[in-house]
């Protein structure tokens, strides 16, 4: 009877536990897109019943979206919007991730535009494309990584906050962008304020068979590595114990200024190769006061996508297509492009009142790492002094 | 070149610019002193400036133009108010969506609206101070003001007073140093911040309704193009102190004006460089001061009753 019960325990035990670990895994997936979903879902019916409000009909913005930003070849228009767009990801959630917040991405998107836009036409012209290219990467790359080192050593050496240095330097670049176009940088041939155009054979190829730039591979193939180091390399844990608590990074022997420093020009540099890519890419010419916001849009799905790069993948494509799709299916409603603005301010504050309910019924994980929610709740007591 | 016209002009273009910063900085004091960093400044003041901007366009009143602009500016804060303070959602990711949809909306709706007739407000009936408006270049610059200027000027001035010598202002910044002390005290720390986001809401859309009833007597989308964000900079170099406030605001509206003026006695500078001016001053103002600038040590953190 003992042997007996003993022996039928045994592997039902054995049976449960794996049953058990996979349907908690199961259902904490579920629940992490529930949270990540749920947000932009409830956006999108508010700003349904705003755009009633204001007389517009949401069914021909919706469809619009629909029909500009995938069907037909439109989809590849949506996939080269995401180029630009995922490594604009990447770059914020390595400084997110070391919870340094860079809020200066459009002037370092812009500056590295400008780079490719402005010395690109030249390099071209005396030397095989992908040499130009590379020169130009590199360049745009140190380009942003230098522009952070202003907010980025404030912040390590007076703790200056950076939310602020980063956005004041953001429109010094961008004015700087707009200087070089309109000055050293500008077509001569042309009254109008811009660069002159690189010749498409020159720009990156396309993927054969399709309309679609190799920058979209890289940016891709970036998110994976960026995926890799951050979950599976010391690298990566010196980063998160960094962001959960410089006061812990310090006593493990990672230097917080090195890493501030450091993790500033990863993440500006990163944004700043976004805008190399698009203009050698997309655009082949950039023309002054041009500025997409790309990284204010961005943001919010950063954070849905719970600061992992994978993650972001799906959500960026899901706004490239809003994107691609709502500059027409806008005109269409009888609205303007900068109602996206107002769909991705509501997604924001639908994703903190998810995380608020979320939190209240113990569902799932939060958007963010343990640490820099922490951190989040009380941004500004990192060292007990509250300096800003 | 230096001409008496040309100072005349100097001057009402300072405090012209100036007044917009001034109202919006006091208002993000507010806010700051009672532990609430409004990252949405930028998105109410646009609110504000709409609203001022549509009040004084269907009225025909300046001064209900202004007063439309604060209530803008405080129905834009009642999210801050609702997601923050009662309920203790982050701060940061609530300003920039409260940023992003203030700029959507006002531009959408200016585009639908008002684009078309692209309608200017023209200028409001000036207030000559009896006496001083008669002397000359400073009389005409400062003392034949609207009206709203010396209503708003001693609106900053009130709260300077009230922040420093009432019981409400010792709640208030109790509420951003320690709140837990304040508690503690037998105030209410949230009814205080409440308080505190709403008087701040108005003091922005004040603020915004200066800049486009008064200083560009029009409104366009973006108009305030980062303003919101220098009132932010500037709260924090001025430590809660109204009268440096005023100060660091004026250097602001100086940096602003200087361009223009500069190109009317023969320096061209290019528009882009005026426009990144006062960013630059602001940034070289943070490395010069860099120790210098202190915040209320519970910015930014909610307060839950009991918990340490």
């Amino acid at each position: 009877m003992s042997i007996d019960t003993e022996a039928e325990l045994k592997p039902s035990a054995q049976r449960r536990e794996p049953m058990g670990t996979k349907q908690s895994r199961g259902r904490s997936i579920v629940d992490g897109l529930v949270r990540s979903i749920l947000p932009v879902l409830l956006a999108l019916i508010v700003a349904g019943f705003i755009m009633l409000a204001m007389g517009s009909s949401p069914l021909a913005f919706f469809q619009g979206v629909w029909t500009y930003g995938l069907s037909g070849g439109n989809w590849q228009r949506s996939l080269v919007l995401m180029a630009p767009l995922v490594i604009i990801a990447v770059g914020l959630i390595v400084a997110f991730r070391g919870q340094l917040w860079n809020l200066g991405y459009n002037g370092q998107y812009l500056l590295g535009a400008v780079v490719a836009s402005g010395v690109g036409p030249s390099l071209f012209a005396v030397m095989p494309a992908w040499l130009a290219t590379l020169i130009i990467f590199v360049g745009a790359i140190l380009v942003g990584a230098v522009w952070s080192l202003i907010p980025a050593i404030l912040k390590a050496r007076y703790g200056t906050n950076e939310i602020i240095t980063s956005l004041v330097m953001s429109f010094i670049g961008v004015g700087i962008a707009n200087l070089l176009i309109k000055g050293p940088f500008k077509d001569p041939s042309t009254p109008q304020p811009q660069t002159a155009v690189i010749p498409d054979d020159q720009l990156l190829p396309y993927i054969p068979g399709t309309q679609i730039h190799v920058g979209f591979i890289i940016a891709i193939v970036l998110a994976i590595v960026a995926q890799f180091v951050l979950t599976r390399t010391s690298f990566g844990l010196r980063m998160d114990v960094f962001g959960a608590s410089p006061k812990a990074a310090r006593h493990v022997g990672i230097n917080s200024t090195w890493m501030v420093i450091l993790l500033f020009a990863l993440s500006s540099g990163l944004i700043a190769f976004a805008g190399s890519i698009d203009v050698l890419g997309q655009y082949s010419y950039q023309r002054a006061n041009w500025d997409p916001h790309y990284g204010d849009a961005i943001m919010p799905f950063v954070f849905l996508a719970r600061l992992s790069p994978l993650a972001a993948i799906p959500l960026v494509a899901f706004y490239a297509i809003l994107a691609t799709g709502g500059t027409l299916a806008a005109q269409q409603a009888g609205l303007n492009v900068d109602f996206l603005l107002v769909i991705v301010g509501l997604i924001l504050l639908f994703m903190t009142i998810t995380e608020y309910v979320g939190e209240r019924r113990r569902l799932g994980q939060s958007y963010l790492p343990a640490g820099l929610r922490r951190t989040l709740v009380r941004p500004f007591q990192r060292d007990g002094r509250g300096s800003l | 070149m230096l001409s008496a016209t040309f100072i005349t002009v100097f001057v009402a273009s300072v405090i012209a610019q100036t007044m917009p910063l001034l109202l919006a900085s006091v208002g993000e004091t507010i806010g700051e002193q009672a532990g609430v960093l409004n990252l949405g400044i930028e998105g109410v003041m646009l609110i504000g400036a709409y609203s001022g901007f549509v009040v004084t366009l269907t009225t025909g009143s300046f001064w209900l133009g202004m007063l439309g602009g604060a209530l803008g500016g405080i129905v834009g804060n009642l999210a801050m108010l609702v997601l923050n303070v009662w309920l203790g959602l982050n701060q940061i990711v609530i300003g920039l969506a409260v940023t992003l949809i203030g700029e959507g909306i006002t531009s959408v709706l200016y585009l639908q609206n008002y684009a078309k007739a692209n309608a200017s407000l023209g200028q409001s009936p000036s207030l000559p101070i009896p006496g001083l408006a008669d002397i000359p270049v400073i009389g005409q610059a400062v003392f034949q003001q609207s009206g709203i200027f010396w209503v708003m000027l001693l609106l900053v001035i009130a709260v300077g007073f009230l922040l420093a010598k009432t019981n409400w202002g010792l709640a208030t910044r109790a509420a951003g140093q320690k709140p837990s002390s304040l508690d503690a005290a037998g105030g209410s720390v949230l009814r205080t911040r409440s308080i505190a986001v709403l008087l701040s809401g108005a003091f922005v859309g004040l603020g915004g309704a200066y800049l486009s009833v008064l200083t560009t007597a029009t409104f366009t989308g973006f108009l305030t193009n980062g303003l919101g964000f220098i009132a932010i900079v500037i709260t924090m170099l001025s430590r809660g102190r109204i009268a440096l406030v005023m100060i660091t605001s004026l250097i602001y509206g100086v940096a602003v004006a200087i361009g223009p003026a500069l190109q009317v006695i023969g320096f061209a500078i290019p528009a882009d460089v005026i426009k990144m001016l006062p960013f630059i001053v602001v940034i070289l103002t943070l490395i010069v001061f860099a120790r210098s600038s202190v915040v209320p040590p519970a910015l930014g953190a909610p307060y839950i009753r009991g918990a340490r």
